[in-house]
């Protein structure tokens, strides 16, 4: 007899969403699905809304990556108020860019060391009981403790620059509302062990040789583990490096093709569309000169490392050379190396603040520039888990009119079915019983693409989420639901 | 010379001079009494109630009661600060007051008062009323989710050529605040701020610019509202 397995919660990810998988009567793989099963509007709830208020209304769709919302709704505003994306004071640019690899910084570290950690330090089919942060914590203590510091000084990087660690109000339409106080730069650069950018650099390359250790111990698990085929896409900067806040839209195919290359994202739409499919709530979406088939896209970590061509800080492009050596110079498609450039950009990152830290534009106080008001623009961001997208128009009398949000989360849609499907032909399928080790494998493969449903589904607040086996009759027959 | 009095405000000995609100001899004797409809430079109006005290056992408004000699005075009690805290609150519910998204937020007299009162969930029903937000004028928006119907701006003195900007329009719980356009487009960028400034919450707001202040630098970031006054005390 068929069977159906869904899994529900999905422990460790960012909100909630649901895995159905069902097996034929041989116990092979008939469908597998990852659904997001609630939804609420954010796009309405901004109308009418006077156009400034954006970027501290929409972060609040989300408490876990509110500083990209912020930052790609100002982005957006820029646009509007006629500043354009390039038209920033120094400044202002780059005191969002620092807020941005703050929000970066602090997010890999946290998607690193205690949703993902455990999986690796234990095994994947290791006892639940002990596979998480808290066994982390008692087994791994050090680690467990470089995780938390290396959140709380990119939280604080956040505070400087946003007034608060979540939901600030630092970016507004054409600047920043604040620069950095000498004494903040110093607290930053020299603050009393561990919270000081040295140290941040020596924890982020540690984490990166870790995963590289891990990697050459475990190479047939994370090589082969969600692997498959896919088109990548993501901003680079406008000669090819890594940017994480600004440039052009570039996607490559499998092969390392380009199929979208020097893209000015205001003009997203002509590329990108989104398909709508009756049984997730979370939209596909898919550029459009290649269609619904075969025009969907990976966005994130290892999707920015396939499209760009090098990385502008010394450190991360070293780990760089390696990570793509791997792969020959061609696109890396193993789901499991998004935590490897995960680590790259976490690097990346502190080399970022690092650098920004020492540059005296930051104590300017030329924080806001002006320009001729338009009634449309469009601002997309490298979030941390991939491109985001803000387009707004307004009405005459400033009031926003029409909002349109494509998430990280939503881009990564069909690759996290794709990984969910292999993971339930490879290790699932076949198998008379289903074992907790081989539920917990659908989690670890979605848990590679660090989504934040709370994020794609527009909700307010986070999410629980879940996995169901089901037989071909439609009877529950597992079922698995722990507390995120 | 004016002519001094002396009176108590909970059991402390006080000075001021005769003719002096309650809440302006308070102030002088570095006791804070809250206000919202009150604003220094405009007729008192006393529609708000949030000042509430009681004169010799009888309760009154101090921003428009003026204070005597002999008097004893009530402020800082528990009666009265519940009856100070309900007024909070009804304001609350009235309106629709999303403070997050608010720029006002960090300088809004009624939030501030709402920290002062440790307000946590009212205790009347939200009501949800449907409201406007006007914002066909080029330099002013008036978002009347967030009006409490204080009326500092209709008693204001920003008007062009004379005429009130400002006026109160339709009666009893459909009372509205309403803006003169015309007038309005004519505002210059000083006297927008100021409207916007007079607004103890975000309902009058300057138009195309917003979170300009830091957060750490709003009104009352550094210290809750009134504690300029307690510290003279
Ligand atoms: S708009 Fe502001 S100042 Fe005018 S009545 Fe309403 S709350 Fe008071
Ligand atoms: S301040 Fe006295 S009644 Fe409003
Ligand atoms: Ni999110």
């Amino acid at each position: 007899m068929g069977k159906k397995i869904t899994i529900e919660p999905i422990t460790r990810v960012e909100g909630h969403g649901k895995v159905t998988i069902h097996l034929d009567d041989n116990n092979q793989v008939a469908q597998s699905r990852f659904h997001i099963v609630e939804f609420r509007g954010f796009e309405r709830f901004v109308q009418g809304r006077p156009y400034w208020e954006a970027p501290v209304l929409v972060q609040r769709l989300c408490g876990i990556c509110p500083v990209s919302h912020h930052l790609a709704a100002a982005k957006a505003l820029d646009v509007i108020v006629g500043v354009g994306p390039d038209g920033l004071t120094p400044v202002g640019e780059k005191m969002r860019r620092l807020m941005h690899y703050g929000q970066m910084f602090q997010s890999h570290a946290l998607h690193f060391f205690h949703l993902v950690s455990p999986d690796l330090l234990f095994g994947v089919d290791a006892d639940p009981a002990i596979r998480n942060v808290i066994g982390v914590a008692l087994k791994f203590k050090d680690l467990a403790v470089q995780g938390v510091m290396m959140r709380k000084y990119g939280q604080e990087v956040i505070r400087a620059t946003a007034g608060k660690k979540i939901h600030g109000t630092g970016a507004i339409p054409g600047g920043i509302n604040k620069n950095l106080s000498i004494e903040e730069r110093d607290e930053f650069l020299n603050g009393a062990d561990p919270l000081n950018i040295e140290q941040m650099l020596t924890w982020s390359q540690a984490a990166v040789d870790l995963f590289k250790d891990y990697h050459s111990k475990n190479k047939d698990f994370i090589d082969g583990f969600a692997e498959f085929p896919s088109n990548h896409l993501s901003l680079v900067r406008k000669d090819g490096a890594l940017d994480l806040y600004h440039g052009v839209l570039r996607a490559v195919d499998t092969d390392g093709n380009r199929i979208l290359d020097d893209v000015d994202y205001q003009d997203y739409l002509s590329h990108i569309r989104e398909e709508v499919k009756s049984w997730s709530y979370m939209k596909f979406p898919f550029l459009t000169h290649i269609g619904k088939k075969d025009g969907w896209y990976r966005v994130g970590p290892l999707a920015r490392l396939n499209t760009c061509d090098f990385i502008d800080t010394p450190m991360a492009q070293k780990e760089f050379e390696t990570f793509k050596a791997y792969t020959d110079g061609k696109p890396n498609n193993m789901s499991m190396h998004f935590h490897w450039a995960r680590l790259i950009e976490l690097l990346h990152s502190a080399e970022k603040i690092k650098e920004l830290l020492n540059d005296p534009d930051l104590q300017s106080t030329d924080l806001v520039a002006k320009g001729t008001k338009v009634n449309e623009g469009v601002g997309l961001i490298e979030a941390p888990r991939g491109t985001l997208f803000h387009h707004y128009k307004i009405n005459e009398n400033d009031q926003i009119e029409m909002a349109n949000l494509i998430v990280s989360t939503t881009h990564n849609n069909e690759p996290m079915n794709r990984a969910v499907e292999s993971v339930a032909r490879n290790t699932i399928a076949g198998n008379a019983e289903i074992t907790e080790g081989m539920l917990n494998s659908v989690e670890v493969a979605i848990r590679a693409y660090d989504p934040c449903l709370s994020c794609a589904t527009h909700a307010i607040g986070q999410m629980p989420l879940e996995i169901d086996l089901y037989d071909a009759a439609g009877n529950l027959i597992d079922k698995k639901s722990r507390n995120a | 010379m004016s002519e001094q009095i002396t009176f108590t405000i909970d059991g402390k000995q006080c000075t001021a001079e005769k003719g002096d609100t309650i809440v302006a001899a308070a102030k002088k004797n570095g006791v804070y009494i809250p206000t919202l409809c009150d604003f220094e430079g405009l007729k008192p109006a006393a529609t708000c109630r949030v000042c509430t005290v009681k004169v010799n056992g009888a309760p009154t408004t101090a921003c428009s009661a003026t204070v005597s000699q002999g008097v004893e005075i009530e402020s800082n009690t528990e009666e009265i600060t519940n009856i100070r805290k309900a007024v909070v609150e009804m304001m609350f519910v009235e309106g629709n007051h999303f403070c997050p998204a608010c720029e006002k937020s960090g300088s809004c007299d009624l939030q501030a008062l709402c920290y002062k009162y440790q307000m946590m969930v009212p205790r009347y029903d939200f009501t949800f009323p449907r409201k406007e937000l006007d914002a066909t004028s080029p330099k002013l928006l008036i978002e009347k989710n967030r009006c409490i119907l204080c009326k500092r701006c209709v008693r204001s003195s920003i008007t062009t050529n004379g005429k009130s900007l400002f006026a109160v329009a339709k009666r009893g719980n459909k009372t509205v605040i309403q803006m003169d356009k015309t007038l309005a487009a004519d505002l210059s960028e000083e006297q927008a701020k100021e409207a916007m400034e007079l607004c103890p919450v975000g309902a009058i707001l300057k138009k195309e610019t917003g979170f300009v202040t830091p957060i750490g630098q709003r009104k009352y970031d550094a210290a809750p509202i009134g504690s300029d006054i307690e510290s003279n005390a």
